[in-house]
């Protein structure tokens, strides 16, 4: 029995120095060889797996712009999906090194959930849609009074549409879902006459269903919903490595640099090009960063830059063909702007 | 060691401690206590301090928050501006709903089939043998997604309901029914059946004395039916039906008044009952089987009809044997509710984690789970040992 008792407490004792002996998330996932990346269960353009079984979109791409920082390699990417609900605490307990999972930056998250927002990769707001073969003579939101309306639980959409129907006086019916597929599933045979989510969503929603032209997206938006990757609070480090590859992927666009040229550029002669590829002599960026200095060359090596990161997965190189707009660099009237890499 | 010679039951007290089994015991089990003491102790310091470095907040002070979203299927009145507590508790109704009207139903059909597999009809007795083998070998959650998918989704929509007696409507968004609206003077109504009531158990009680002293029976179902829903009735029609109903009306979207009640629910309901009821229909075949044949060979040399033969004697004492397992099939009814979550039926476990992602407390809400769960099956299995006690077999 004795030996019983010791060998239990030997065991939490144990434990409990693993866990206190867990050093910064960087060195934790060189040790492992490759980044375990939160993404979701399948939002086209976003994160969702190919017929081949690999995740595409601008959030797995992100994850693998990550691991191309700190790797030199973009594969070395482990993606775990998890629904809405499941996804701040896996990231809190260490299940994920980095959540890319089109989640919406907030100030309870960011202090009260003890996450860190590492940037904004896709401004965003929530939309409606609506069948219009079912409900012809709808044109906006505010003639929703009285529909029920498809959601899915545990996230700000949730709460904005709650929000909205009161300001509005409106009477709505929510039909709440866990997962993604349910909520699909529910809109699409019917049990909800609308279904809301962030407007980039419900393009991908759209295409997925069972007659896509049927349905449109209704022009309100009505929250803002500026979507990004997270990392636990408390390791500085780390979040400045995911927020400059972030950085280094805007910057990369604003300078023209592309995953065709990125090698032709590394010989060029442009001071501020030199810099972001760590070709500048004696240049500390990326060792700074705890990276290599050509940390920026292999985010855009793996994944491009950001512009093409957005039109291959969500812009025009995509079913979704959504505009850049919001999301457009700051010198074309968006709200994409790095702070200089230097 | 010298003590060794000294015989253990010599001596009272003599024999060193060390050797006293009692005291050994004691020891031991003390000692278990203690270790687990710490572990808990450690485990729970443990869990905080992480928490703390990892800045998440802890603590139940956020079940006051403002909830911010809504519900879709409340026994309470809920809105956005209710409290996470508020929420937590509708989600609690909910399951104990659900819990409650699967249990009734499942008890029902399962003593139904439990009893046709011993008909003497071939068809009844192969049909309920064909029922009880595939529905206790699907998992539940299939079943919910049969009801749910199969069934319910597969119903036309709003627009064009099926209209059923009464103004009652049935589409993909549930069953609407007329809403009764009881107007001034409605309380009398419910005088009537409490009083309908109280004298149905006083002729019971009067009929059973009687019998017993003169061996005459009394009609005591019909004079109770007579009763309860007469009297009522008899109310009803003196105060001048206050009474309308609400009846459901095709609105823009969804058919609006009435009384609603939803998919979700629906098919979470009738998928506990069907699958809980395949055990159930086993346990009550086993509950008769129990009963010596001798018992029923007894009754008949007696007198008694077959009906009587059933009632009188078999079932009670087939009872003692059904009520135990009986028991844990209510336990498991009321934990697979919780499947709801996979059809979007705001039960506990639903909704708590909503209030999970929202809040992020997921160590507070886990424990409420937890001991809402833990304290709804030690209620049920006081209940049916209470029950089984009061049909155990008094000896004399």
């Amino acid at each position: 029995m004795k030996y019983i008792v010791s060998g239990i407490l030997g065991a939490a004792a144990l434990s409990l120095m693993a866990s206190a002996a867990s050093a910064g998330t960087l060195e934790d996932v060189k040790a492992k060889g490759f980044l375990q990346c939160g993404v979701s269960t399948g939002l086209a353009g976003f994160s969702a797996p190919n017929d081949k079984g690999d995740w595409t979109g601008l959030d797995a791409d992100f994850c693998r712009a990550v691991a191309a920082a700190v790797f030199g390699d973009g594969t070395k990417v482990k993606f775990t999906p998890l629904s809405a609900k499941e996804r701040f605490t896996a990231l809190q307990s260490g299940e994920i090194d980095l959540l890319s999972r089109n989640t919406t930056y907030t100030i309870n998250r960011d202090t009260a959930l003890g996450l860190n927002f590492a940037g904004i990769t896709y401004y965003d707001g929530q939309g409606f849609m609506i069948n219009a073969k079912k409900l012809p003579g709808v044109n906006s939101a505010l003639q929703l009074s009285g529909a029920a309306v498809c959601v899915q639980t545990g996230t700000t959409t949730e709460l904005n549409l709650a929000d909205y129907f009161k300001a509005n006086k409106m009477e709505y019916n929510p039909v709440v879902f866990e997962k993604l597929e349910e909520v699909n599933a529910a809109y699409d045979a019917g049990r909800c006459d609308v279904y809301t989510t962030d407007q980039s969503g419900l393009y991908g929603i759209r295409l997925t269903l069972s007659s896509p032209d049927d349905h449109v997206v209704l022009p309100e938006i009505i929250s803002k919903e500026p979507l990004g990757p997270a990392v636990r609070q408390g390791d500085d480090k780390w979040n400045d490595i995911v927020r400059w590859t972030y950085y280094a992927l805007l910057t990369a666009e604003e300078l023209g640099i592309t995953q065709a040229n990125v090698d032709e550029l590394k010989a060029s002669g442009n001071p501020e090009i030199k810099r972001v590829l760590g070709t500048e002599a004696d240049t500390k960026i990326g060792t700074d960063l705890g990276l290599n200095n050509d940390w920026v060359v292999s985010i855009v090596k793996a994944v491009g830059n950001y512009g093409e990161l957005f039109e291959r997965n969500v812009g025009q190189g995509s079913p979704l063909k959504i505009a850049r707009g919001l999301n457009g660099q700051w010198t074309k009237g968006g709200l994409q702007y790095a702070p200089p890499i230097r | 060691m010298a003590t060794q010679d000294i015989p253990r039951d010599v001596g009272g007290g003599r024999a060193s401690l060390l050797y006293d089994p009692k005291v050994r015991g004691i020891f031991v089990q003390a000692l278990v206590v203690v270790a687990l003491g710490v572990l808990v102790y450690w485990i729970v310091g443990n869990t905080a301090e992480n928490l703390k470095r990892a800045n998440v907040a802890s603590g139940f002070g956020f079940l006051n928050g403002r909830a911010g979203f809504d519900l879709s299927d409340t026994p309470i009145q809920f809105d956005s501006d209710s409290t996470y507590r508020r929420a937590l508790l509708a989600g609690f109704l909910n399951t104990v709903i659900v819990a409650l009207a699967g249990i009734v139903t499942a008890t029902i059909i399962g003593f139904l089939l439990g009893v046709g597999r011993l008909a003497n009809n071939w068809l009844i007795r192969k049909i309920c043998t064909v029922y009880v083998e595939v529905f206790r070998n699907i998992p539940p959650l299939l079943v919910i997604f049969f009801w749910y998918f199969g069934v319910l989704s597969v119903l036309p929509l709003p627009k064009e309901s099926i209209e059923l007696p009464f103004g009652s409507f049935l589409n993909s968004r549930g069953i609407y029914l007329p809403r009764p609206v009881w107007d001034e003077g409605a309380s009398l109504i419910l005088v009537a059946l409490a009083i309908g009531i109280a004298m149905s158990v006083f002729v019971a009680r009067r009929a059973k004395q009687r019998q017993m002293a003169t061996g005459q029976p009394f009609p005591v179902l019909w004079v109770s039916i007579a009763l309860i829903v007469g009297l009522p009735l008899l109310a009803l029609a003196a105060t001048g039906f206050p009474l309308t109903f609400d009846l459901p009306k095709k609105s823009t979207f969804n058919l609006t008044g009435g009384f609603q009640i939803k998919p979700e629910f629906l098919a979470l309901y009738l998928a506990l009952s069907f699958y809980t009821a395949s055990f159930i229909a086993e346990i009550v075949r086993a509950g008769i089987k129990g009963v010596s044949r001798g018992q029923s060979e007894a009754a008949a040399a007696l007198g008694l009809r077959s009906g009587q033969t059933l009632r009188l004697v078999v079932v009670p004492q087939a009872l003692r044997i059904v009520i135990p397992p009986l028991t844990s099939q209510y336990l498991n009814l009321t934990k697979n509710s919780s499947l709801a979550i996979a059809i979007g039926y705001p039960d506990l476990v639903a909704v708590g984690g909503t209030v999970l992602n929202q809040t992020g407390q997921a160590i507070e809400i886990v424990t409420i789970w937890m001991v809402v769960y833990l304290g709804l099956s030690l209620i049920t299995s006081a209940f049916m040992n209470w029950f089984n006690a009061k049909m155990a077999l008094v000896e004399r």
